[in-house]
């Protein structure tokens, strides 16, 4: 299909070089050519405009057509068919705009080019046309801002004191450039920590405060693991400068701050082993695996073996030399299997060495 | 400078040339040095084009034109991969289309529309310009410090520009990178209140505020939002400078690199974020206007008809003007401030697409029922139409809090507003350029090398950022080196290298318009006097350039700027100069 693409624009830069050719020719022969505009340029132009309202178009459906399956597919936080319900719904207000007013600009290029003799209308005000396209807006957007907002509340409340059950809390730790994760352990609640009181020697890479008792349980991966259906409430640290944890089939990012911890929360919905079952992503992973074989036909030192869906974790702010490489991967699973592999990490204060012992 | 002076005293080649307090002079000045900026700045995105298409592969001119260090045998390394998309941004958002379009179209039209022998102060304008052409040396001599340009993003969000141990960039040539900026800032303060000065005073008889041409308005209201926004900026550039060099710690707090804990305490990030966009988002506006103002007058003059709703039209640029100051937030969603901000600061984005919305239909309704012209720079407002509507329209994305949670910072991002200020302002710049060219070299430009140039960059425009919203869609972060350390964004290396031939043809296709352009100046067709029949007074003076404007007295206006094919008038426009016939009325009152 990329092939095709490139014969449409080879094709439609033909058209307006042959265009251009008969307009010379045409300049030539009256040889009353000035550089202002005349009635064959006009022509040619006015005429290119139309080509080019068919070239947007069709460029438009193309991309629709080839590039629609890159996209991120189905989301796997409870938000996330909300968050895609209020994307949609931008978008069939885009469209038709776009393409009314594209149609409109471009048709009226084509057909009101220029002719000597002919006058414009002289027409320079119209109060009601101003009042349409004012009120039209405004009607559309404050559903818009209204869908938008209640979403973004109750995305970004944190307060969850009234709820039944507790969410689990899990601290995101970012640093040049990998990723940690610290869950709360038994207690849910993180034990203090700042970058202060980072010891390599004494194995608190995080920081942890062990005077806070409430460390002691806390259990550090390099690996992020959640128990579907049940909230997550991350607290967000950074050691160095901004990062921003971006978890993309969650429909979630925050950016970590050096200096303060920022929160956000999800509740994933659905495991890893049943989103490698999803038909979008069997299908993107089934091209991306015949990409991967043929690039490694081609000489490339790629893994051998398939590649394998997994939920990610990416650094999306700038931080540095190795920005392009910050990740962790998420695991998704049943209650069982979550509490079984938290069984298997080690508490921080089995870890961490603490000073005077 | 009074009338009588002119002609009296002796030029030499440096007052005339160099040092010249002329305001036709000093545009001119500023239009070269911003096509120079220009022509590095594409440079620059042409060649992390080629890394993000065909990450890794050698490419001769990759060493040829960065060296040894940045790109050791043809291949860009990561950090001058982050210093080419840093410096790219700046030099393209400051440099090109702040000085460069304002610079040059405000000096160039504000005497000349609104009658005027020159800028209020043109020592002042002098000092302006040598101050921006300083900071872009400044600038250009940063690429070539040892450890490399700035390399933080055009955003220089600290902590990452304030430690030279988080990387490389942040240092002399974040020093250089501040300097540059600051100077900057003065130069562009000291334009700006000039121009307010100007537009205020120096109208000539009958040139009341609702005669004023639409470029005016724009330049007028840009320099406003200029003052206002810019020494924000500055006072953020001061305290990194006060947290790099001085030990404070306004923007940096609890920080622990390479093993160990700097001494930073209390400050915050998100601080600098405020200031940084509290500019930084009217700055979009400080672009987009000037080249929405001269996209005004060009429709109308080739469209041989009156822009639709002048008044609604000024009403939508002060509206603008005002909502800009108060949607910074928007870029700061996600950033950890208060969630409460993030539902206002949606709600103030969105209410722009109301303005935004009146002025594009404006200029379709301007083209109904017209006689177009198409002249080169007609084509590029069309242009400018179409890609400030196509790349307007994803803000409605961005700017809704909850959508941006997992677009925010991908290529989707990048697609919309390098399609609604990037692509959008250059097309107001040539358009300009093409416009204005006859009355600042006193020849035409070629208008077949024109249409070929705007076609090559219509089709390219597109081609370049469209299929970036798909990227983004995907979840691919911006300003990553590559993507090939995640094989779940392998199906985008074909997009990816679309995109890039798609930059390499519009870039290289640049080069036909700086032909034009040189080509011209030199071997132009002469300049008639007024070529494309247009009202406004700049086209009332004397091809040849002289000082004070006008040989005589400066004209007198008696209607707006928008009587073309007028009834009643044999030909299709009336100048402003021209005094109104007995009975007539002025139809926009």
């Amino acid at each position: 299909m990329t092939v095709f693409l490139y014969i449409v624009v080879a094709l439609l830069i033909a058209i307006s070089l042959w265009q251009l050719s008969k307009v010379v020719k045409i300049y030539k022969a009256s040889k009353l050519d000035t550089e202002v505009a005349n009635d064959a340029d006009n022509k040619t132009q006015g005429g290119l405009m139309l080509l080019y309202l068919i070239f947007i178009f069709a460029f438009t459906f193309y991309g629709f057509y080839a590039w629609s399956e890159v996209m991120l597919g189905t989301p796997a936080s409870a938000h996330g068919p909300n968050y895609d319900l209020l994307m949609n719904v931008s978008w069939a207000i885009i469209f038709p705009v776009f393409f009314a007013v594209q149609f409109l600009l471009h048709y009226f290029a084509f057909k009101y080019q220029g002719k000597e003799g002919n006058k414009a209308l002289y027409y320079s005000d119209n109060m009601k046309l101003e009042m349409i396209w004012t009120i039209v807006p405004v009607i559309v957007l404050t559903i818009l801002i209204l869908f938008g907002l209640f979403s973004w509340n109750d995305i970004m409340s944190f307060d969850f004191e009234d709820e039944a059950e507790q969410p689990i809390v899990v601290e995101l730790y970012a640093q040049q450039f990998s990723w940690t994760a610290r869950y709360a352990g038994a207690d849910n609640t993180l034990g203090d920590a700042n970058v202060r009181l980072i010891d390599y020697d004494n194995v608190n890479v995080l920081g942890l405060d062990t005077s806070d008792k409430n460390y002691a349980d806390d259990v550090i991966a390099k690996e992020l693991h959640l128990p579907v259906g049940k909230r997550v409430h991350f607290k967000i640290r950074s050691q160095d400068v901004l990062h921003s944890a971006y978890m993309p089939h969650f429909r979630a990012q925050m950016n970590c701050v050096p200096g303060m911890v920022t929160e956000f929360s999800f509740i994933p919905t659905v495991t890893t082993v049943d989103m490698r079952k999803d038909d979008k992503i069997v299908a993107k992973i089934a091209r991306i695996n015949v990409l991967r074989a043929e690039r490694r036909k081609a000489g490339e030192d790629l893994d051998e073996e398939d590649y394998i869906f997994d939920y990610l974790l990416l650094c999306n702010k700038i931080c540095g030399q190795s920005h392009y490489n910050m990740q962790m991967k998420i695991v998704v699973e049943t209650p069982e299997e979550y509490a079984a592999w938290m069984r298997t990490q080690d508490k921080a204060k089995d870890v961490i060495t603490v000073a005077g012992n | 400078m009074s009338q009588d002076d002119h002609g009296h005293h002796k030029e030499t080649f440096v007052t005339k040339y160099i040092f010249s307090i002329d305001h036709k002079m000093i545009s001119k000045q500023y239009l070269i040095t911003g096509i120079f900026m220009g022509i590095i700045g594409i440079a620059m995105s042409m060649l992390f084009r080629l890394q993000l298409a065909w990450p890794e592969e050698p490419f001769k001119i990759m060493e040829l034109l960065l060296g040894g260090t940045m790109a050791p045998g043809g291949v860009l390394n990561a950090d001058a991969y982050l210093a080419l998309v840093t410096i790219h941004g700046t030099i393209m958002v400051f440099f090109v289309l702040t000085a460069g379009l304002s610079g040059t179209f405000s000096n160039l039209l504000i005497p000349l529309q609104i009658g005027a022998r020159d800028m209020a102060s043109g020592f002042l304008n002098m000092v302006s310009y040598w101050l921006f052409f300083l900071s872009s040396v400044i600038m250009l001599i940063s690429l070539f410090v040892e450890a490399g340009p700035a390399s933080a993003g055009w955003t220089v969000y600290p902590p990452l520009s304030a430690l030279p141990q988080a990387i490389p960039g942040s240092g002399m040539g974040m020093t250089l990178w501040l300097v540059s900026m600051a100077i900057f800032i003065a130069s562009s303060l000291l334009g700006s209140l000039n121009y307010i000065v100007t537009v205020i005073n120096l109208r000539t008889k009958g040139m009341t505020m609702t005669r004023l041409p639409l470029t005016i308005w724009t330049f007028f209201v840009t320099a406003i939002i200029g003052v206002v926004s810019f020494p924000v900026l500055f006072s953020a550039a001061l305290l990194l400078i006060m947290d790099r060099s001085f030990g404070t710690s306004f923007y940096l707090s609890d920080i622990f690199i390479n093993g160990e804990v700097l001494h930073y305490q209390g400050g915050s990030p998100v601080l600098f974020e405020h200031l940084f966009w509290f500019l930084g988002h009217p700055e979009v506006y400080i672009v987009l206007l000037p080249a929405l103002g001269i996209t005004s007058e060009v429709i109308a003059t080739n469209s041989r008809k009156p822009i639709f709703g002048y008044r609604a039209m000024i009403a939508s640029i002060l509206a603008i003007a005002f909502l800009s100051t108060i949607v910074w937030g928007h870029h700061m969603f996600i950033s950890g401030m208060n969630p409460f901000l993030g539902s206002v600061f949606t709600f103030t984005t969105l209410l722009i697409a109301i303005p935004s919305a009146v002025k594009a239909f404006n200029y379709i309704t301007t083209l109904w029922k017209g006689n177009l012209q198409f002249n080169p720079a007609m084509l590029f407002s069309i242009g400018l139409v179409s890609t400030f509507v196509s790349g307007g329209l994803t803000g409605i994305i961005l700017g809704d809090s909850t959508l941006d949670i997992n677009v925010h910072d991908t290529m989707f991002v990048v697609a919309h507003f390098h399609l609604v200020m990037g692509v959008t302002a250059v097309y107001g710049f040539l358009a300009g350029v093409y416009h204005w060219f006859p009355k600042m070299f006193g020849k035409m430009m070629s208008k077949k090398l024109g249409y070929l140039h705007f076609w090559i960059t219509a089709v390219g425009a597109y081609g370049v950022f469209y299929p970036m919203h798909f990227t983004g869609l995907a979840g691919l972060p911006r300003r990553y080196y590559n993507n090939t350390s995640f094989p779940i964004f392998d199906d985008l290396t074909d997009i990816n290298i679309i995109i890039t031939v798609f930059a390499l043809i519009t870039g290289l296709g640049q080069l036909i318009f700086l032909y034009n352009f040189i080509n011209s100046i030199f071997n132009g067709e002469k300049a008639p006097q007024n070529p494309w029949r247009s009202t406004t007074l700049e086209w009332t003076t004397p091809v040849e350039h002289m000082h004070g404007n006008w040989p005589g007295d400066i004209p007198e206006v008696h209607r707006w700027s928008y009587d073309y094919s007028k009834p009643g008038h044999d030909e299709d426009f009336v100048p402003q100069n021209v005094p109104m016939k007995p009975g007539e009325k002025e139809l926009h009152h």
